[in-house]
């Protein structure tokens, strides 16, 4: 069954009243911050905080991510350790610009892997890529570890690096998220988009998935639970693209038995790229199922 | 973290926050040789010995022998307590050596 990655709700790591109940709105990824959203002086205590809630509160099926401090800062060696022997699933680390950023956060996994007896390379990891280094080098950096599950954009930092500010229509994005979906498909892992901020202006932030959805994106961070069901409609096939989908299976199979490899379905040719596009349907129809079950009602 | 008898609160210290499901935990140096917790909470009458045992379980494990704790609890799970905790006591006696490989 296909990994969903379609959305990744951003929580906190300080904020212990979000944290506990986080995993009820639906998001198929949490990411606990421990960088950005939490003041310097607080790195211990929200440190501590995620750590115990890794290992207290069932977010069922809810992938854990934790995003830690960068290995440069004087918390990020020690992030790294807590969450690893918290057991969290996925380390995600912010600002890569290199694969050797990925290679010295391996390094410190494994370390926290072998002291505290989880098996080694069970951690997983993933990319932030929030600066034009990290895009140059998206591809080098996707295949550096085999932990890596996704690369993912960080665009208010990468605005910043280019000297520019982000936009509606997204224009100063284009490169970027085209580079890091080639670079993901590439590497055969999943790539996440950057947040839509504003969180009242839902019309845009569902324009703006689509338009990843069809650059190739995997899924969105979201900051607010508010954005994770429109971002969701938007990946769910609909219940005509999930039976255009098996029709176009049925007649490959057909064809195959007959021993003909070219088929014709509704007066369009049948080839490998379209049946490969239905599976890939159907697998996101069936990894979706609520949220379908729910839309065919 | 080893149970060391001399590990003593050099600095009044606070960890957590007033915030619905947080607990706020403040630190001092106690005179008696007991964890001293005083508790202030809206569901102080369902979970108050609770909470209270919660806070002086954290504290002994960390290896804090004597304090007096003000604790201001906004309904937060134990988790949180344990957090705040271990976080107030690391920084009331600059211990920072939490054992990550204990059971939370």
């Amino acid at each position: 069954m296909t990994k969903l990655r379609r959305s990744m709700l951003f929580v906190p790591g300080n904020n212990p009243g979000m944290m506990s109940d986080a995993h009820i709105y639906g998001s198929d990824a949490l990411m606990f911050d421990l960088e950005d959203s939490v003041t310097l002086r607080e790195k211990d205590a929200a440190r501590l905080l995620v750590y115990h809630a890794l290992k207290t509160i069932h977010y069922g099926e809810c992938e854990r991510v934790v995003r830690v401090n960068p290995l440069n800062t004087p918390y990020g060696k020690a992030d790294i350790e807590a969450m690893v022997a918290a057991g969290v699933e996925v380390i995600r680390l912010p600002k890569t610009e290199t694969a050797q950023d990925i290679c010295d956060t391996e390094a410190e996994i494994m370390r926290a892997e072998q002291k505290y007896g989880i098996p080694i390379g069970q951690t997983r990891m993933m990319a932030a890529i929030e600066g034009a280094l990290g895009v140059i080098n998206a591809y080098a950096i996707a295949t550096a570890s085999p932990r890596l599950v996704a690369i993912a954009l960080g665009a208010e930092d990468y605005c910043a690096n280019l000297k520019t500010t982000r936009s509606l229509e997204g224009s100063e994005l284009q490169y970027a998220r085209g580079a890091i979906v080639v670079a993901a498909r590439a590497a055969g892992i999943d790539c996440i988009d950057t947040v839509y901020s504003d969180v009242n202006n839902e019309e845009q932030l569902i324009k703006e998935t689509q338009a990843i959805k069809q650059l190739g994106f995997d899924g969105k961070s979201v900051i607010n639970p508010r954005q994770i069901k429109p971002v969701h409609r938007v990946f769910t096939p609909t219940h005509e693209e999930f039976v255009k989908a098996q029709r176009i299976l049925a007649a490959s199979r057909e064809a195959e038995q007959r021993g003909s490899g070219v088929v014709a379905l509704d007066g369009k040719m049948i080839d490998r790229p379209v049946v490969i596009r239905a599976e890939r349907t159907l697998e996101l129809a069936y990894a979706s199922r609520t949220v379908f079950e729910e839309e065919e009602l | 973290m080893e149970v060391s008898s001399d590990m003593k609160v050099t600095t009044p210290a606070s960890a957590g926050t007033m915030e619905s499901g947080d607990i706020l935990i403040e630190i001092e140096p106690g005179e008696q040789r007991t964890v001293e917790v005083v508790l202030k909470s809206s569901v102080a009458n369902e979970f108050g010995k609770q909470i209270v045992a919660t806070i002086q379980r954290a504290v002994e494990e960390f290896g804090l022998e004597y304090a007096v704790i003000n604790a201001v609890d906004k309904g937060a799970l134990d988790c949180t307590i344990r957090a705040r905790v271990v976080a107030a006591c690391q920084r009331a006696t600059g211990e920072d050596g939490f054992d990550w490989g204990k059971r939370a």
